[in-house]
């Protein structure tokens, strides 16, 4: 019997809006001018946000910090497409996640000095706390996705991850039971090319990661991660899919990591200058800002006030941060269990 | 009254639960339509479907995990790890993510899941489906453990683990799944978790255990006037009644059937030295599995404490 090909796959790629500014308008999602302004001012914040805590940290008044430059458009695009009713399950590099999702940013100061009363999130929200152990997140939000499924919510759950990630077992676990339960969930995988000093292609020999949905049952999809309508045109079709119970998706957003991993880390020991300085050209400001120009919808006037804005909004949000009082070491013990043991009653006293 | 073995008891309380509250699910391996491959869950698909009833592809971790994200949102999961032998793949989710949530949210998001686990040997299984890692669990602050010991118990202490507002690891020894019946109450009751159980009162010498090692302690004491103190829940721990029972014998005799070094045994140790020293008249004493890897069927007899073991160390205590 002659072999015969019985499955293949096809990768699609999607990008709208190009480095200099010109966008694809039979692509193009049906943006209002105030909605673009509205993301172009997220992503504004965003970074500013991002750059102050940098800032922050150096002067010690900020703990390890992981930024996001570079990655705004993954972030700013994809939570822009969310409702405040989904789930979402970040990792640790998702600032532009919570300020989209209109988090408190003093509380997000607050987690990163090492405050975790920072992570609680407030009640019209459903963000959940950063994740720290890379791709643990993964069965959560397959959990809460069955959840929404078992109790015919119209909801979706949004997964946030990196390239890293990928690797981990929870990632295939949590993929896997996503495929076999079609479940309403949204992975989206900001391939930033860095897992600290480990480049994309030492984590998998795949020519992409969207292909790695082929396997699991369900599409994947990789997007122009610095294209900001790119990736919100992504999750807008796939959270609508999760919602009409119609499955997972996964959503690869390319993109690069502009920084260091973190504060701790010094990223010039493994990756060239030339590298980054290729990827700066493709900054999702910048080609945003120059649509936004031919538009008609930039000036140097909007830049100034959107600037200005954007640091007396984090100004304030230092300021709010750094007036709280430092939690009372009784604290830890509050929420390990509802109620506290005899022994950690004990305890207490100690202190 | 039915007289019901440990399986049909949990069974029975798996049952009930689900009846009272539509958001307690199950999920697991073959939980479904084989009912899982000790029947703990026997019959439950055909009453509450497969939406509820959830067979899971093969992954501990997710199992765990997902269990999570559905507590996370309300439900009130109870998931199985077949063995305990297979459960280290969940620890990751269990230690990084059930018993921090609450504290990580600060009480916005908590953990309301019961992870069912067979542990224990005896039962001529094959590598790893054979462990007692009880105190693993014990280490990690935020998870309560809990230890029937009797068909009665299992089912108490099941409904209130499910109804517990914190993650639950619950173990049920394969020793004990058959071999014993007594009267378990049909619809609900709760046994609190939290508190020992004084099995028998005694004034000579306090002995210690849980599961399966209840009943090869209660073998063993013959005519000893020994208080025999079944701990049921062994996170948090009931002190109170511990140490209530040392000062008034002044002997401890502690039976577990995980390898001795850093088993909690240890930890009852030495919260008596800490609280009770004074009180006690001999040294306390550890009747344990061996620190080696747990052996199969073969030689596994000789890896679990005996009543003869137990006995001897009695006797020992008694000499002071």
């Amino acid at each position: 019997m002659p072999e015969k090909i019985i499955e293949s796959c096809n990768v699609k790629r999607l990008e709208v809006l190009d480095e200099k500014g010109n966008a694809d308008e039979s692509l193009m999602p049906p943006f209002s001018d105030e909605q673009i302004k509205k993301m172009y001012e997220l992503l504004i914040l965003s970074r500013t946000f991002d750059q102050r805590a940098l800032n922050l940290q150096r002067e010690g008044r900020l703990g390890t910090y992981a930024s996001i430059l570079g990655q705004e458009a993954s972030q700013i695009g994809s939570a822009f497409a969310l409702e405040k009713s989904d789930w979402i399950f970040p990792s640790f590099r998702e600032m532009g996640v919570y300020i989209t999702m209109g988090y408190p940013l003093y509380m997000l100061f607050q987690y990163w000095s090492g405050d975790e009363r920072g992570v609680k999130c407030p009640d019209d929200l459903n963000i959940f706390p950063v994740c720290v152990p890379v791709g643990t997140q993964l069965p959560h939000a397959v959990g809460a996705a069955m959840g929404v499924k078992y109790r015919g919510d119209k909801k979706a759950v949004a997964c946030y991850f990196g390239d890293g990630g990928t690797s981990e077992g929870d990632f295939h676990e949590g993929m896997n039971f996503a495929g076999v339960f079609k479940l309403p969930v949204v992975f989206i995988c900001q391939n930033n090319h860095w897992a600290i000093s480990v480049p994309r292609e030492k984590q998998t020999a795949s020519k992409t990661i969207a292909q790695k949905a082929f396997a699991y049952g369900f599409e994947g999809i990789q997007v122009d991660g610095n294209d900001v309508f790119a990736v919100y045109k992504a999750a807008r079709e796939a959270l609508e899919k999760a919602k009409k119970d119609n499955g997972p998706t996964l959503i690869e957003c390319f993109t690069y990591r502009m920084s260091d991993h973190t504060t701790a880390d010094d990223a010039i020991r493994y990756r060239s200058k030339e590298e980054v300085e290729a990827w700066r050209a493709k900054d999702p400001i910048l080609r945003l800002k120059l649509f936004m120009e031919k538009k008609g919808l930039w000036n140097n006037q909007y830049q100034t006030d959107v600037e200005s804005k954007a640091k007396e909004t984090v100004d304030e949000a230092v300021k709010r941060e750094e007036a709280i009082e430092h939690p009372e070491p009784k604290d830890m013990f509050t929420f390990t269990y509802e109620k506290l043991t005899q022994r950690q009653m004990r305890q207490m006293k100690e202190l | 009254m039915p007289k019901l073995n440990m399986v049909q008891a949990i069974n029975l309380a798996l049952k009930e639960e689900m009846q009272r509250d539509k958001n307690v699910v199950l999920l697991g391996e073959d939980v479904g339509k084989d009912g899982g491959v000790f029947r703990i869950t026997e019959g439950l698909i055909d009453e509450f479907g497969a939406e509820r009833v959830i067979d899971t592809p093969l992954a501990e971790s997710v199992i765990a995990g997902a269990a999570i994200g559905m507590a996370l949102y309300g439900l009130k999961p109870v998931a199985e790890i077949q063995f305990m032998g297979f459960i280290y793949p969940a620890i990751d989710q269990i230690f990084s993510h059930a018993s921090r949530i609450r504290s990580r949210s600060r009480g916005r998001f908590t953990c309301s899941l019961v992870i069912r686990t067979p542990y224990g040997a005896g039962i001529k299984a094959p590598e790893l489906h054979s462990e007692s890692s009880e105190a693993l669990f014990c280490h990690m602050p935020g998870i309560k453990v809990i230890v029937p010991s009797s068909p009665y118990n299992a089912k108490g202490l099941l409904i209130s683990s499910i109804r517990d507002p914190d993650p639950v690891i619950f173990l049920e020894s394969t020793r004990l799944y058959r071999s014993l019946k007594e009267e378990v109450p049909e619809g609900e009751y709760t046994i609190p978790l939290g508190k020992a159980r004084v099995v028998r009162e005694g004034s000579a010498v306090t002995l210690l255990a849980w599961g399966s090692m209840l009943h090869r302690t209660l073998q063993a004491i013959e005519d000893i006037d020994a208080e025999v103190i079944d701990l049921m829940t062994l996170n948090p721990l009931d002190e109170e009644t511990i140490l209530k029972s040392v000062k008034k014998t002044g002997r401890v005799v502690i039976v577990h059937e995980a390898p001795k070094t850093c088993g909690f045994g240890a930890e009852l140790s030495a919260t008596i030295a800490e609280d009770a020293m004074l009180h006690l008249k001999a040294p306390i004493m550890r009747v344990t599995g061996y620190d080696v890897v747990l052996p199969l069927p073969k030689l596994e007899d000789f890896y679990i404490p005996t009543a003869a073991r137990i006995k001897k160390a009695i006797e020992e205590v008694m000499k002071y």
